[in-house]
C-alpha cells in the first residue's frame, strides 16, 4: 500500500523499487531515491526527535544538512551511528532506525517537565546553578551527564572498516549543484585535474527540486545527466558523491569524507569494501560552489513538527514525490518562498494562507500566487502556533506599522504544515574555515564571502547571487580561472551553461527578493512570558535566551554563543548563526556587522571516528619489526618484549616456569656454561672517509685516532649539554672504515645527530655515513663454553686469547656463512658477537642451537640480558640515563678524555657540573637480599611521619641476581659516590619501608676476568 | 659458495609461493616479493668528475643526476637516492658490483656499502596500484608528477621506503623497505588493496 503522503508520480523516486526500515519499531515503507526523512514525511511522520533541553517534540525542519531537529540514531548494538541527520540518511533495506534524546518514547517523554519547569533552566543556568557549593559538583556532574549528550556510543568494537587516502588535483569543485556542475564542466575540459565532491548521493544540488527550469535547452536534469556522462568520460576528473568535504585547513590541505557502503543493504556490501574513506586532500584551487541554506524566521513557538523551511517542502514535493502536509500556512518574508505555495498548491496541497511579514507582497513569485488565487496576508505574522506533536492552528496577526508589535487578536489558521522562509544564507562555511573573510550583505541581509585567504574561490549562490543564471556563468568562469591558476594549458574552452524558466522569461535569473528583514517576530505576548521564539532548535536556545545573556552582560557574540550555546552542537548553528547575530544587534541597536560572526569550525557535518583510524587499527596500528630469526623466537614460545617498533625476545619460559624461574635459568645458564641471543636489533652505522677517525673522535668522549685495524671500542656519545646520549662498540673495519652500533632503540636518532654535525658543523669532513643495521644479523654467545662452540663452527678463525683478544673482530666463515665475529661482552662474560648476512640469520641460529646441545646452549632474552649486565654494573642508556645524566654522574670519567675535543665537552666544564649533589649512579643492596626495590622508587634519608619527605634519589635498574644470589640494583642519588655504606629507605606505595644501603655498582667479577679469559 | 637453500627472505614467513597466481584476473592490484636483490649504496660528489666516470666505468651508464629519477645501468638498475646518494640494483644471479667500485673509487672521496641484505622490495602493479600507493603515501603518483621512471625516497604507512615506478604501461611500482618492516607493509598494502581485489605473483 502506498504511503499516504506519496505523490502517485514526480520525483526523482523509483517507485518499482520499495524499500522497508524501521523507526522506532515500527514497519515503514519508501522507495530507492528516498531519504529516511522523505520516507517518514510519507508516512505522515513529522514528530521524530525530542529537543536537547525541554525535551519538546520536534519534527522535521529541513531537507539537508542544516536539520538540527532529526537527528537520528541508526543501526544497534555495536553497528550504530547517534546524531545522523534524518534529512541526509539514505533509505536502505533493513534500515533501523531511532529517535534520540527521549524516553521512555518519543511519543510521551517524562523529561518534558522540563519544558513545564522552563522559567527555572535559563540561559547559563549550569553556571549559576551547580557551581555551589563546589564540592557538590561530583554528584551534579552524575545527574546532568546521565539527562545531556545526544544518542548512544556503539556497544561493542566497531565491526566496519575505515579507510583512508593522500589526493592530489589541480581543482577541487566542491558542490554539484549548477554552480559545482558548470565549474566542474570547465575546468574537467581544460584538462585540469578536477576532484568534483558532492554531499548528496546524487548530482544536481537545488536542480534535484526544481520542476520546471531548463538548461542550455532542456530540462535541468537531463542537462545535469549529460554533464554527469561528459565528467565521467574525462579521465581527468573524479566524482565523489555522498562525500562531505567537512574542513578547509592550511596550505590547501581539505578534509572530505566518502560515504561509501551506508546506503547498501548489509547483505549487499562488497566485504572488502571500507565503510567510509577519509580523503586528505592537496588542491592547487579550490571552488567553493556550495550553495546556500535557507534561514528560518524566530517566531512564537516556532519549533513545532510541521513547521518547516519552505525550500525544503518543495525539496520534499519536487525531489521525493512527498506532500509534506495537507493544509498549508506559508510564513514569509520575502517573494523567493512564493515558489513553495505555487508548487505545493499545484500538487493539490490546500494553502491556508501565505502570512507575509512585507507590509506590501510584491514580486514575480508573488504575482504568480496572487493570479492564482492563493490568499495572501501581508503585513502580517504568525503570532502564535498550536499542536503539540504537529501544528495544528496559527494565530495570525496584523502586524504594527514598525513591525515592533502585533495588533490586537488576530485569526485562527487551522493548517498541519507552516512553510517558513527568512531568506537565505550562503554556506560561506569552508571560505571561513579557510581563514577568508566574511562580509555582510546588506541587501540579501546575510555573510557572504570576502577576500580569499587562500588558492580558492566562491561562485554561485555560495558567493551570494542566488539567480541560476549567475550561478552558472560564476560557475564556469571560476572553473576555468581554477585551471588556470594551477598552471594548466587550456585545450578548449566552450561556453557558460544558459538557463532559463518557460514559466516566466528571464525567471532563472530571478532571486529571491524583494524582502523585509524583521528578525524577531513578534508574538501575542511579550518575550519570554509564554511561547518560545526558538534560534536554536538544537540547542532550545530562544531570543529571550539570548536577551538575557545581553541583559547580563555579555557582549562579544563569542560569549554569548558560549553562555547560551547558540550554534553549538553537530549543526554548529547552520540555521540559527545569523538570526541570532541579528537579533543581538538589534538589542544593541547597532548595524549586524558590527557584532560579527562566530568562527566557522570544521567539521562541516560529524566525521566519523573510524576514518581517523582507517586501517591503522589492531596489528596495523604499529610496524612490529621482526629480526631474520624471529619465527624461531616465536616457535621456541619467546615472550616478546616492545623496544621501540622492534620485538625482541624478553624470556624463553619453559613449560610451567614462571618469568622469574625463565630469566634466573637463563642468567645462570650465561655464567655457568653458554648462553645465546638475537642481537640483531642493535643500531649498525658503516663510516667510511680519510677523515672517519677524526669524525669518531669528536663525536665520542674518548680517543679514537690510534684504534688499530681489527680493534674494538666502547664509545659514549654526548649531546651539546653534555648529558649521556648514546653509547656501543665501534670497530675499526679499515684504516678509513669502521662501524659503529648504537643502542637498538636509539639507531635513528644517532645517525640523525652524526649527519647533523658532518652536514652543518664540518663538512669540512670527508665522512660517509650509512645505515647497515639490517644488513647484518647478530647472534651473540656468551658463557664460559662459548670459545668452544665457535669452535666447531668455524675452521677459519683462530680463537685463541692470543690471536684473538678481549675487544678485537676478525672475518671467517662461521657454520659456513661468511661472518664477521666480534669479541666484545655485554653479560661480563666470555662473548661472541657473530654477525652474518640478514639472510642467513635463521640459518646460524639454528646452526648455533644445534652444535651447542651439548652445553646445553640457552636462548636468553632481554630480562635476562639486563639481570647479566647488571650484576655487571654496565649502563643502560635511557634506563640508567634520562638524559639528564652525565658520564661523570655515571662514575665513568675514565672514558672522558681530559686532552681533546668532543661534542657536549664545554657542557661538563659548567659550575653546576661540580655540585657535589648531583646525582650519582650507585649501587643499593637491599637489607632483606629477596626484597627486590621496585624500578622508579624513591630513596629518603629518614623517614618522616608525614608524606613529603626529601628525597635525595631513585632507583633505575633493579633485579633479583641469581649470581649474587641476592637482588641488586643501581640508583641515581645525591652525591652517591660519597655515601657507601649508607642506609637509605624507599617507601612504598603499601606504607612498608625498603631499608637498604649504598654500595659500588659492580656485582660481580669485579676484576672483570671472565669477560678476558 | 654458501649454500643458498640457507638463506630466507623477509618475507618468507607469509609463504606467498603458496598463494602465487599464474592469472590475476580482474584484480585491481598483484604483489610480489622481489627477494635477495643485491643493493650497492653509493656516495660521493656529482661535481667530480673523477667520481662520475669512475662509476660509470663500472655501472656502464651515467649515474642519474635529475632527482628522483632512475637509470638503467649495465647489469644494475641506477636510483637518484639525494644530491651525492645512489643505490645500484642489481637481481642476485649477476655478479657483485661493490668491490668492483670500491676498486674503481680507491682514493676518492666516496663510499660504497653493502646494504641490500637489509632490504625487502614489494612488487605493487596494476591499475589500481596508484589508488593503493596513495593511502600510505603522501607523494602525487600521477603520471603527470611521478612518471615511470621515476624514484623517491618517502613514507609507506610507517615504513620508511624508497619507491621506484617501472617503465611499464600498467602502474607498476618497486617498493623497498627495511627488512624488519617488511611483513607490517606487506599486510598493509595488501589490506589496502582487498578492495580492488589482490593477486599474489611470482
Amino acid at each position: 500500500m502506498p504511503a499516504r503522503f506519496r505523490l502517485t508520480e514526480g520525483g526523482r523516486i523509483d517507485r518499482s523499487k520499495p524499500i522497508s526500515f524501521t523507526f522506532n519499531g515500527k514497519v515503514y515503507q519508501g522507495f530507492e531515491g528516498d531519504t529516511l526523512a522523505s520516507a517518514l514525511l510519507a508516512n505522515g511522520v513529522h514528530l521524530v526527535g525530542r529537543s536537547f533541553k525541554y525535551h519538546r517534540p520536534r519534527g522535521i525542519m529541513s531537507a539537508g544538512a542544516e536539520e538540527a531537529n532529526a537527528l537520528i540514531q541508526v543501526g544497534e548494538g555495536a553497528r550504530t551511528d547517534p546524531n545522523l541527520r534524518a534529512t541526509q540518511i539514505e533509505l536502505v533495506d533493513g534500515l533501523k532506525a531511532a529517535s534520540q534524546n527521549c524516553w521512555p518514547s518519543v511519543e510521551f517523554d517524562v523529561s518534558i517537565v522540563n519544558n513545564i519547569a522552563s522559567r527555572l533552566i535559563p540561559s547559563g543556568f549550569y553556571y549559576k546553578t551547580f557551581m555551589w557549593p563546589a564540592s557538590l559538583w561530583m554528584t551534579y556532574e552524575k545527574i546532568i551527564r546521565n539527562a545531556a549528550g545526544l544518542g548512544k556510543a556503539p556497544e561493542g568494537p566497531d565491526p566496519d572498516s575505515y579507510d583512508k587516502t593522500f589526493a592530489h588535483c589541480d581543482v577541487l569543485v566542491v558542490g554539484a549543484g549548477p554552480t559545482g556542475l558548470a565549474a566542474a564542466l570547465s575546468a574537467g575540459r581544460s584538462g585540469a585535474r578536477v576532484i568534483l565532491s558532492e554531499q548528496d548521493a546524487t548530482l544536481g544540488g537545488s536542480l534535484l527540486s526544481e520542476p520546471d527550469l531548463q538548461i542550455d535547452g532542456q530540462p535541468a536534469l537531463e542537462w545535469v545527466a549529460a554533464a554527469r556522462a561528459e565528467l565521467e568520460g574525462l579521465d581527468n576528473v573524479r566524482i565523489l558523491t555522498r562525500t562531505q568535504t567537512y574542513g578547509y585547513f592550511d596550505h590547501n590541505f581539505i578534509g572530505l569524507m566518502e560515504n561509501l557502503t551506508d546506503h547498501l543493504p548489509q547483505s549487499a556490501k562488497p566485504p572488502k569494501l571500507p565503510r567510509h574513506r577519509l580523503w586528505k586532500l592537496r588542491a592547487k584551487q579550490v571552488v567553493i560552489a556550495t550553495g546556500a541554506i535557507e534561514r528560518p524566521l524566530v517566531f512564537s513557538d516556532n519549533d513545532r513538527p510541521g513547521i518547516m523551511l519552505a525550500s525544503a517542502c518543495r525539496t520534499y514535493l519536487n525531489r521525493f514525490g512527498v506532500k509534506p502536509g495537507s493544509k498549508a500556512v506559508v510564513f514569509t518574508n520575502n517573494d523567493g518562498a512564493y515558489a513553495a505555495a505555487l508548487d505545493m498548491h499545484k500538487a493539490g496541497i490546500q494553502i491556508a494562507a501565505i502570512v507575509d511579514l512585507r507590509a506590501y507582497a510584491e514580486g514575480p513569485l508573488t504575482e504568480q500566487a496572487r493570479d492564482a488565487g492563493l490568499r495572501i496576508l501581508d503585513g502580517h505574522a504568525i503570532t502564535a502556533t498550536a499542536g503539540d506533536k504537529r501544528v495544528k492552528a496559527v494565530q495570525v496577526t496584523r502586524l504594527s506599522d514598525d513591525g515592533e508589535s502585533a495588533k490586537a487578536v488576530g485569526e485562527h489558521i487551522e493548517c498541519d504544515l507552516v512553510a517558513v522562509s527568512g531568506g537565505w544564507n550562503p554556506t560561506v562555511h569552508l571560505h571561513s574555515q579557510s581563514r577568508g573573510k566574511i562580509l555582510f550583505d546588506e541587501t540579501y541581509a546575510c555573510f557572504v564571502p570576502g577576500d580569499s585567504a587562500q588558492a580558492s574561490t566562491t561562485a554561485g549562490a555560495c558567493s551570494g547571487s542566488f539567480g541560476l543564471g549567475a550561478c552558472l556563468s560564476q560557475g564556469h568562469d571560476a572553473g576555468l580561472a581554477a585551471a588556470k591558476a594551477a598552471g594548466v594549458k587550456s585545450r578548449k574552452k566552450g561556453s557558460a551553461p544558459q538557463a532559463e524558466d518557460p514559466n516566466a522569461p528571464g525567471g532563472a535569473d530571478r532571486d529571491f527578493l524583494p524582502a523585509r528583514w524583521l528578525w524577531l517576530v513578534p508574538g501575542d505576548k511579550p518575550l519570554g512570558h509564554g511561547g518560545k521564539h526558538f534560534v536554536d532548535v538544537q540547542n532550545d536556545v530562544t531570543a529571550a535566551d539570548l536577551h538575557l545573556a545581553l541583559r547580563e552582560g555579555y557582549r562579544s557574540i563569542e560569549h554569548v554563543k558560549r553562555y547560551t550555546t547558540t550554534g553549538m552542537g553537530t549543526d554548529q548553528g547552520k540555521t540559527s548563526n545569523v538570526n541570532a547575530i541579528a537579533i543581538v544587534s538589534q538589542y544593541f541597536g547597532c548595524p549586524i556587522p558590527d557584532v560579527g560572526v562566530t568562527t566557522f569550525r570544521p567539521p562541516y557535518t560529524p566525521v566519523t571516528f573510524g576514518v581517523f583510524a582507517g586501517r591503522d587499527i589492531g596489528d596495523l596500528l604499529d610496524p612490529a619489526r621482526k629480526t631474520p630469526m624471529h619465527a624461531l623466537h616465536e616457535h621456541a614460545g619467546a615472550t616478546f618484549e616492545d623496544v621501540g617498533q622492534w620485538k625482541r625476545p624478553w624470556y624463553f619460559p619453559h613449560e610451567g616456569e614462571d618469568m622469574h624461574q625463565a630469566v634466573n635459568r637463563e642468567v645462570r645458564a650465561c655464567r655457568e656454561s653458554l648462553g645465546v641471543m638475537d642481537a640483531s636489533t642493535l643500531g649498525k652505522i658503516d663510516i667510511q672517509g680519510k677523515d672517519a677517525a677524526e669524525f669518531l673522535n669528536r663525536v665520542y668522549t674518548n680517543a679514537w685516532l690510534k684504534l688499530k685495524v681489527g680493534a674494538c671500542r666502547y664509545g659514549l656519545m654526548l649531546g651539546e649539554n653534555g648529558m649521556v646520549m648514546d653509547d656501543g662498540v665501534t670497530s675499526r673495519l679499515g684504516e678509513n672504515h669502521f662501524l659503529m652500533t648504537t643502542t637498538s632503540g636509539n639507531a635513528a636518532p644517532v645517525l640523525a645527530h652524526l649527519e647533523e654535525y658532518l652536514q652543518t658543523e664540518w663538512p669540512e669532513l670527508e665522512v660517509y655515513l650509512t645505515s647497515v643495521t639490517e644488513q647484518f644479523a647478530t647472534v651473540s654467545i656468551a658463557g664460559p663454553n662459548a670459545r668452544k662452540l665457535l669452535a666447531e663452527l668455524t675452521d677459519d678463525i683462530d680463537l685463541s686469547a692470543e690471536a684473538f683478544p678481549f675487544m678485537t673482530w676478525r672475518n671467517g666463515r662461521v657454520a659456513g656463512i661468511p661472518a664477521r665475529v666480534f669479541r666484545i661482552s655485554f653479560t661480563g662474560d666470555l662473548s661472541y658477537e657473530i654477525n652474518v648476512p640478514a639472510s642467513y640469520g635463521a640459518a646460524l641460529w639454528q646452526a648455533v642451537m644445534t652444535t651447542g646441545e651439548k652445553y646445553a646452549i640457552t636462548p636468553y632474552g632481554t630480562e635476562a640480558m639486563h639481570v647479566l649486565r647488571a650484576e655487571k654494573g654496565f649502563i643502560i642508556v635511557g634506563q640508567d640515563t634520562d638524559g639528564s645524566v652525565t658520564p661523570i654522574d655515571l662514575g665513568m670519567d675514565w672514558i672522558v678524555s681530559k686532552t681533546k675535543d668532543f661534542v657536549g665537552r664545554r657542557s661538563l666544564y659548567r659550575s653546576d657540573m661540580d655540585k657535589p649533589d648531583r646525582k650519582q649512579l650507585v649501587g643499593l643492596l637491599t637489607d632483606a637480599p629477596d626484597t627486590v626495590l621496585p624500578e622508579g622508587a624513591q630513596l629518603v634519608e629518614k623517614i618522616e611521619s608525614g608524606p613529603t619527605m626529601a628525597m635525595v634519589g631513585h632507583v633505575t635498574s633493579s633485579y633479583h641476581s641469581p649470581n649474587c644470589e641476592r637482588s641488586i640494583a643501581m640508583a641515581l642519588i645525591k652525591g652517591g659516590r660519597a655515601r657507601m655504606g649508607q642506609k637509605l629507605y624507599s617507601p612504598q606505595a603499601d606504607g612498608k619501608v625498603i631499608t637498604c644501603s649504598v654500595s659500588d655498582v659492580v656485582f660481580y667479577d669485579k676484576e672483570g676476568e671472565r669477560t678476558r679469559g | 659458495m654458501v649454500e643458498a637453500y640457507l638463506r630466507q627472505s623477509p618475507l618468507s614467513q607469509l609463504a606467498l609461493p603458496s598463494r602465487a597466481a599464474d592469472e590475476t584476473g580482474d584484480a585491481g592490484v598483484s604483489m610480489a616479493e622481489r627477494p635477495f636483490r643485491r643493493i650497492v649504496n653509493l656516495r660521493g660528489n656529482p661535481k667530480s668528475e673523477a667520481f662520475v666516470s669512475a662509476a660509470k666505468s663500472v655501472l656502464g651508464a651515467e649515474l642519474p643526476l635529475a632527482p628522483n629519477s632512475a637509470a638503467a645501468g649495465k647489469d644494475a638498475t641506477l636510483l637518484w637516492l639525494g644530491p651525492d646518494e645512489w643505490w645500484a640494483v642489481s637481481e642476485d644471479e649477476t655478479p657483485p658490483l661493490a668491490d668492483k667500485l670500491r676498486d674503481a673509487l680507491s682514493g676518492q672521496h666516496a663510499s660504497v656499502t653493502d646494504v641490500g641484505e637489509g632490504y625487502s622490495c614489494i612488487a605493487v602493479s596494476g591499475p589500481n596500484a596508484i589508488d593503493t600507493l596513495a593511502k600510505g603515501c603522501t607523494l602525487d603518483f600521477h603520471d603527470s608528477v611521478f612518471a615511470p621512471g621515476s624514484c623517491a625516497q618517502s613514507d609507506m604507512a610507517k615504513a620508511a621506503v624508497v619507491f621506484h615506478r617501472l617503465e611499464d604501461e600498467t602502474p607498476s611500482f618497486e617498493i623497498y623497505v627495511r627488512s624488519s618492516f617488511a611483513e607490517y607493509l606487506w599486510r598493509w598494502i595488501e589490506d589496502a588493496a582487498g578492495e580492488y581485489g589482490v593477486a599474489v605473483t611470482g
